[in-house]
C-alpha cells in the first residue's frame, strides 16, 4: 500500500488549477491585489515627504533673509505657500493646519548677522505627526550652517558658519538618496504574497468542507499530504506569478536597483510562499465556514504588516513587539529581499533569516497535516 | 496499487459496532452481515445513525466499540485498505459543482488510479448516458442527472461494495426507476449494493432489509421474514368519512395504528384477538372490511412507534 501517490496528487493539483481557472472572483483578487498594492504602497506612501506648506514671517526684507528663504525653498522640503503679518496669524495657520512650517525671520536679522550675533531664526512646526515634520527639520539645520559663506567675504569671512570640532562624515549605504520606493517595493512582494497566499489558501478546505465535497474526497484514498500539497502546488505558481509583475514594476516602474541575484530571490521565496500556504491551509482545517477563515487569515496579515518591519523601523519596536514581529515569516523575508535586492547580499549573508522560514514552514505543514486528520472524526 | 480484498463470503460483518458523539450515542450496537452480490436496503427515520453508520463501514469514521470486517477488512485497523474498493455516493450531492461532468469523472478517475482512465470514463459516461454532455458543469445539472453523475463516479474504479444514502431522495419516479434497473443490473454482476432509503417501494426491491431507530438495529431479513416476524394483523376499511371511523378506533383497546392510504384505512394491531374485538364494535355496512396481512409499511410505523415509546 503506498503511503504518498503522485497520481493521487496530480489529480488533486490538475482540479485546483481548473476551478481557479472557473472562479473568476478569486482569481481577480489574486491579479487585483499586488496591482492594487503597488499603487498604493508604491506610488502613495512616501515617508521622507517633501515640499511641505509653509508660512513666512518675514521681517526683514534684506538679501540674507531672501537667501536664507530661498535656501529653504530650494531643500526641496519647504514650499512657501502664505506669508504671515503678525505672530498671532502665523499660530492661527498652524492651529488650523493650513501649514506644517511657520519660519519667523526677525526685523534685525541683517544687521545681528553682519555684527557677528548669530541672529535667531525661529522654526515653527506643527509636529504632531513626528514623520512628516522629522526630515524637513533636519535639513533645516544642516541648511543654515554653511548658507552664508558664499556671500560672507573679506572681512566678513570671520562670520562664516565655523566647523565642529569633530568632522561627522555619512556615508547612507544602498539607498542614499532616501528613497522610500526602494525600501516598499521589494518589501509589497512579501505582504501581497502573505496576503494572498493565506486569505486563498485559508478558503481552501473550508471551501471543501461548505460544499460538502469534503466527505467524498475523505472516502476516497487521497491522504491528507497529497490534499495539502495538491492545493499547495498551484498557488505556489500564482505567487510567483505575483512576485514576478513586482519585480518587473520595481525595475522599470520604480527604478529601484536590482543589486542582487534574480535566481536567489525567487529560490528563497519558495519557502516563504510555501510558508504562507501552509498557514493557510491550517487556518482553513480550523475554520467552521469561509467566513471565519477569511477572519482567521486577517488575524495573520494584521501583525505580519505592522510587527515585520514593512511599514514601521523593525527596530524601533520594543522587545516584545520585535519577539512577535521574529515568529512571522514576513519578517525574516523582508530581510532577506531587501537584503539581496538593494544590498547585493548573496547566500551566507541571508543564512540567519533561512532557518526561521524553514522551521515555520515545518511547523504550520505538521499542524496542517494534524488538523486534516480529525475533519470528520 | 491496492491490496486485493480477501476473498469471503461476506461482504460486511460486524458485531457490536457503536459510535458516539458527544454523550449521545448515535450508533448503538449493531450487527450486521450482508453477502456479496446483496442488495441490502437499510431504512429508519431521520437521525437514526445510518448515515454515521454507512460512513464507519467506508473508513471515514472509527467506531467507539466493536469490530467487523468490510470487504475482508479490519473496520478498526485497515480503513486505508478499504477505500479503494468501496465506492461511496453521499446524501447530499458532493462532487464539484465547478467542474463539468468529465473533469469530475477524470477527477475521481485520477484519485483512484484507474488503469486506462480515458477510456475508463468514456465508458462510464457512455453507460450512464452522459456523453453528449460531458463538458456541462456540474453545478448546472438537474436532481436526476446529478444523481447519475454521482453514480457514475463512485462506480468508476470497479468497486466491490457500493454504498449508497439516500441515493434517490428529490429523484422523479422515472429516474429511479432507471436507477434501480442499473443497481440490480450490478448486483447481478457480483457488486454489493448497501442503499437507505425512505420509499417503501424501493425497500421491496431490496433482498434483504435492515430496521434502524435510535441508533438501534430493530429488525433484519427478507421482506417477508420482516412482515411475519412483526406479527401484525392489519384490517383495512375502504368507503365514506374515513375520518369519522378513524377517530372511532384511534384508543381502543388491540389498535395500535390507524393509517390512511390513499382512500383505504390500515388498522393494525399485534394482538389480532383484541383487534378483531375493537374492530367488530366499529365495523358497520356503509364501509368494506378486509382482514389481510400487514403491509411493509405499517410494519415499519408499527416499529417507529414502538421504538418511541421505549427509548424517548
Amino acid at each position: 500500500m503506498s503511503r504518498f501517490a503522485l497520481h493521487r496528487l496530480w489529480a488533486i493539483v490538475l482540479k485546483e488549477f481548473i476551478q481557479m481557472r472557473r472562479d473568476r472572483v478569486t482569481f481577480g483578487m489574486m491579479v487585483g491585489i499586488p496591482l492594487m498594492q503597488l499603487t498604493l504602497f508604491g506610488f502613495a506612501i512616501n515617508s521622507d515627504p517633501r515640499h511641505l506648506p509653509t508660512a513666512l514671517r518675514l521681517a526683514d526684507h534684506g538679501p540674507y533673509a531672501r537667501a536664507l528663504v530661498a535656501a529653504l525653498e530650494r531643500s526641496e522640503y519647504f514650499t512657501i505657500v502664505r506669508e504671515a503679518e503678525t505672530e498671532a496669524e502665523a499660530a492661527a495657520l498652524l492651529q488650523r493646519g493650513d501649514v506644517q512650517f511657520v519660519v519667523n525671520i526677525p526685523e534685525d536679522f541683517t544687521r545681528r548677522l553682519l555684527r557677528g550675533e548669530r541672529p535667531t531664526v525661529l522654526l515653527e512646526a506643527d509636529a504632531s505627526d513626528p514623520a512628516a515634520t522629522g526630515p524637513a527639520v533636519a535639513a533645516a539645520r544642516t541648511l543654515t550652517a554653511t548658507l552664508f559663506d558664499r556671500d560672507l567675504k573679506g572681512p566678513l569671512t570671520r562670520l562664516r558658519g565655523q566647523p565642529g570640532p569633530v568632522d561627522f562624515q555619512v556615508h547612507a549605504h544602498y539607498n542614499p538618496e532616501n528613497i522610500t520606493q526602494y525600501n516598499v517595493v521589494p518589501g509589497l512582494m512579501g505582504v501581497v504574497l502573505t496576503m494572498t497566499m493565506v486569505v486563498i489558501t485559508a478558503l481552501a478546505i473550508t471551501r471543501e468542507r461548505e460544499r460538502g465535497t469534503m466527505e467524498n474526497l475523505l472516502a476516497t484514498p487521497v491522504r491528507p499530504t497529497e490534499v495539502m500539497i495538491g492545493k499547495i502546488v498551484p498557488y505556489i505558481v500564482v505567487g510567483y506569478i505575483q512576485m514576478t509583475l513586482i519585480l518587473i514594476a520595481a525595475r522599470f516602474l520604480f527604478r529601484v536597483p536590482l543589486e542582487g541575484s534574480l535566481v536567489l530571490v525567487y529560490g528563497v521565496s519558495f519557502l516563504f510562499i510555501a510558508a504562507n500556504l501552509a498557514v493557510g491551509i491550517t487556518f482553513s482545517t480550523l475554520a467552521k465556514n469561509q467566513l471565519q477563515a477569511v477572519q482567521m487569515a486577517f488575524f495573520f496579515f494584521l501583525p505580519s504588516i505592522l510587527l515585520s518591519g514593512f511599514m514601521f523601523p523593525f527596530r524601533g519596536m520594543p522587545e516584545w513587539a520585535q519577539w512577535i514581529g521574529s515568529g512571522l515569516p514576513l519578517t525574516h523575508y523582508l530581510r532577506i529581499v531587501r537584503g539581496v535586492l538593494l544590498k547585493g547580499s548573496g547566500l551566507t549573508d541571508i543564512a540567519p533569516e533561512l532557518w526561521p522560514l524553514l522551521l515555520f514552514l515545518a511547523v504550520a505543514l505538521l499542524v496542517g497535516v494534524k488538523r486534516y486528520r480529525r475533519t470528520l472524526d | 496499487m491496492a491490496a486485493p480484498a480477501p476473498s469471503t463470503e461476506l461482504a460486511i460483518d460486524v458485531a457490536g459496532v457503536s459510535k458516539r458523539f458527544g454523550d449521545k450515542t448515535v450508533v448503538d450496537g449493531i450487527d450486521l452481515q450482508v453477502r456479496r452480490g446483496e442488495i441490502y436496503g437499510f431504512l429508519g427515520p431521520n437521525g437514526s445513525g445510518k448515515t454515521t453508520f454507512i460512513r464507519m463501514l467506508c473508513g471515514l469514521l472509527t467506531p467507539d466499540a466493536g469490530r467487523g470486517t468490510c470487504l475482508g477488512f479490519d473496520l478498526l485497523r485497515e480503513q486505508t485498505a478499504i477505500k479503494p474498493h468501496v465506492g461511496y455516493m453521499t446524501q447530499r450531492f458532493s462532487y464539484y459543482e465547478d467542474l463539468s461532468i468529465r473533469e469530475n469523472l477524470d477527477f475521481i478517475a485520477r484519485v483512484y488510479g484507474v488503469p486506462e482512465r480515458r477510456a475508463a470514463v468514456q465508458r462510464s459516461l457512455e453507460r450512464l448516458g452522459l456523453a453528449n454532455r460531458s463538458h456541462q458543469l456540474a453545478g448546472q445539472l438537474s436532481g436526476g442527472w446529478k444523481q447519475r453523475l454521482a453514480l457514475a463516479a463512485c462506480l468508476i474504479h470497479s468497486p466491490q461494495l457500493l454504498l449508497l444514502d439516500e441515493p434517490t431522495a428529490g429523484v422523479d419516479p422515472k429516474a429511479r426507476r432507471d436507477f434501480w434497473d442499473q443497481i440490480h443490473q450490478l448486483a447481478a454482476e457480483g457488486l454489493t449494493v448497501l442503499i437507505t432509503t425512505h420509499y417503501m417501494d424501493e425497500a421491496e426491491r431490496c433482498h434483504r432489509l435492515a430496521y434502524l431507530a435510535y441508533g438501534r438495529l430493530l429488525t433484519r431479513g427478507t421482506v417477508p421474514e420482516v412482515i411475519a416476524a412483526a406479527r401484525l394483523t392489519t384490517w383495512i376499511v375502504a368507503g365514506p368519512q374515513l375520518r369519522v371511523i378513524a377517530d372511532a378506533l384511534r384508543g381502543r383497546a388491540g389498535v395500535e395504528q390507524v393509517v390512511a392510504f390513499g382512500n383505504t384505512l390500515h388498522v393494525s394491531g399485534r394482538d389480532a384477538v383484541r383487534l378483531d374485538a375493537a374492530i367488530a364494535a366499529v365495523r358497520d355496512a356503509d364501509h368494506t372490511w378486509t382482514r389481510g396481512t400487514a403491509s411493509l409499511e405499517d410494519v415499519f410505523i408499527g416499529l417507529m412507534d414502538a421504538t418511541r415509546d421505549n427509548f424517548a
